[in-house]
């Protein structure tokens, strides 16, 4: 009787023992591929800032909750221009991004890729095209830029579909030759929509002028500067009679 | 049948042989073909879009458009959306919503084993450790499978990303194959080295939060295996060999049991235990099948 009492108990005992070991075991591989997962989406966010997005994408954050990464608007797409991010590209594993370089978002009027998107990380209220926000082109190295070197280039102002609007040529004069005058593209912020037609169609081996994404090509003031409306703020200062 | 085995030690390794002596090698091997069938059909209904133009599903297994126009959505990852706070399109949620009616009324886990293209691999790796009889190193928890799925849609909320989604390994081959995102693979890499060499059937029975939601999904499917001729059962154990959930067949097969419905939700339907059961005790049938819903208590000394 004692004997099958203490069979027993070592039974209990011993199972005891294994539910404690496998619940331990078990948190210990939920803990880790939980923080395994968080470090690596959240890593991955600042370390891939500078994919662009197709027409209509939300911020970034919300963009990332949304898309269920189904491809749709890579299939939407007539132009082949976006792709789904593979593992250590430049972007999130799955989320539809472009490469302004090789193919730049042609402008469909009907903007199939925002049609198709189902979960809604591609605002579905984008009606006009050139309402879009894909990025912001900015003539980010002005050494190489032709025009800067104060020859007649032109390319990407030509070849922008909002031309004269997003891109417009600024007259300056040429100190170095000083007789002739340079015309130096210079992006709108507020029309550019970020297709990249300008950084694919760049004359230079390396684009010049790049698309970046919003968050990068933007500066913010802070919300304490009461001098951001310059003008407004020097007529201001003047009428009160401040030395400015 | 034991000493005719150990008399032709070369038979004795060969696994179900007892069924394909009895019902021919397709007799043995149905059902695991026709799911192959299938599981490569789904793959090839998706690939003739981009391949060659035939747009009948567009999309992937994440979500996908039916003919133009049937919405059709996994329903883990409509739910991390959800979670991460996203209100998606109409379309995302109709889709989720079909999906969960069509496996609701299928019976769940079928998408595993006649959909599911990581299932392919882990049945390769389970097959491998057969033919190489290696031995079970260590053991996980059944249901840790519910505490990954807990995770997965815990895990948005905490975030605000859909997390899961960046190693999720089931959408991971379709967008391999379909958009040519071929570097994520290494997610079924680990998943196959992990159940050959370290945990049997690691993967899909013990790990997988999509397995998880579709056997929740399946509870209430009419569709089930049943054993029919449970008194016909001669303790071979290929059965329990082949099967991915084994403590699944436990109950049926017990000595003394009346219940023949294999109730469990676990069960991914696949039928292997159709195919390598010699004496034919299991079939596919539904719950409300009368016929077999008053069964005589089995006769069979249970070894089990
Ligand atoms: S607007 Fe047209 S070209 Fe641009 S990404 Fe969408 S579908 Fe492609
Ligand atoms: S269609 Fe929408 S949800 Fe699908 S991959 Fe594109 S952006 Fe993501
Ligand atoms: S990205 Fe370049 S081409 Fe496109 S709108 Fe902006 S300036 Fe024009
Ligand atoms: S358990 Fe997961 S990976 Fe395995 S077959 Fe089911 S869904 Fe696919
Ligand atoms: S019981 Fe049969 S159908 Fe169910 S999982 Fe096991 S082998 Fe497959």
């Amino acid at each position: 009787m004692s004997k099958i009492n203490s069979k027993l108990a070592s039974v209990n005992g011993v199972n005891r023992r294994q539910f404690l070991a496998t619940t331990a075991k078990a948190s210990c591989v939920m803990g880790m591929v939980g923080l395994g997962l968080t470090t690596v989406s959240t890593q991955s966010r600042p370390l891939d800032p500078f994919a662009i997005r197709p027409p209509g994408a939300l911020p970034e954050d919300d963009f990332l909750s949304a898309c269920v990464r189904c491809g749709l608007c890579v299939e939407a797409c007539p132009y082949d221009t976006l792709k789904l991010a593979r593992w250590f590209d430049g972007a999130p594993t799955g989320t539809p991004y472009f490469t302004a370089r090789n193919i730049p978002c042609e402008m469909c009027d009907d903007i199939p890729c925002v049609k198709a998107c189902p979960s809604g990380s591609l605002d579905q209220k984008l009606d006009n095209i050139d309402d879009s926000k894909m990025g912001i082109a900015v003539l980010i190295d002005e050494k190489n830029c032709l025009n800067f070197r104060g020859l007649r280039c032109d390319v990407c102002y030509r070849v922008c579909p909002l031309i004269d609007k997003a891109i417009t040529l600024v007259l300056q004069r040429n100190e170095k030759s000083d007789h002739h005058a340079m015309f130096l593209p210079t992006i709108n912020p507020d029309l550019c929509t970020g297709c990249g037609k300008c950084e694919h169609a760049c004359v230079t081996e390396q684009a010049v002028i790049k698309v970046l994404p919003r968050h990068i090509a933007m500066g913010k003031a802070a919300a304490h500067d009461t001098y951001q409306h310059t003008e407004e703020t020097t007529l201001e200062m003047l009428n009160k009679g401040l030395s400015l | 049948m034991n000493i005719k085995h150990s008399n032709s030690p070369k038979s004795a390794t060969r696994f179900a042989n007892a069924a394909v002596n009895e019902l021919g090698w397709w007799g043995a091997h149905r059902f695991l073909i026709l799911r192959r069938i299938s599981q490569l059909s789904v793959l090839s209904l998706f690939a003739i879009g981009p391949f060659l133009g035939l747009w009948l599903l567009k999309g992937n297994l994440s979500t996908s458009l039916l003919l133009d126009t049937i919405p059709l959505s996994d329903p883990l990852v409509t739910l991390q959306v959800l979670m991460s706070g996203h209100w998606p399109e109409i379309s995302l949620l109709l889709g989720a919503v079909i999906i969960v009616g069509i496996y609701a009324l299928l019976g769940g886990r079928v998408f595993c084993s006649w959909v599911c293209p990581v299932n392919i691999v882990t049945d390769l790796a389970s097959w491998i450790r057969r033919k190489l009889s290696l031995p079970r190193t260590s053991e996980i928890p059944k249901n840790l499978r519910y505490y990954m799925l807990g995770l997965v849609l815990i895990l948005p909320i905490l975030t605000g990303v859909t997390v899961w989604e960046w190693l999720n390994p089931v959408p991971v081959v379709y967008r391999a194959i379909l958009f040519g995102a071929g570097s994520g693979l290494w997610v079924l890499a680990v998943i196959f080295l992990l159940d050959t060499f370290v945990v049997e059937r690691a993967w899909c029975s013990h790990l997988c939060p999509t397995g998880a939601l579709f056997s929740l999904i399946g509870k209430v499917s009419p569709i089930k295996i049943a054993a029919i001729r449970a008194e016909a059962c001669n303790n071979c154990m290929d059965c329990f060999t082949v099967c991915p959930e084994r403590q699944v067949l436990k109950p049926v097969l017990k000595k003394g049991s009346i219940q023949p419905f294999i109730l469990d939700s676990d069960c991914t339907l696949c039928g292997r235990c159709i195919d390598v059961c010699a004496p034919r005790v299991f079939q596919y049938t539904n719950r409300f099948n009368s016929n077999n819903s008053n069964r005589i208590p089995l006769k069979v000394e249970s070894k089990l």
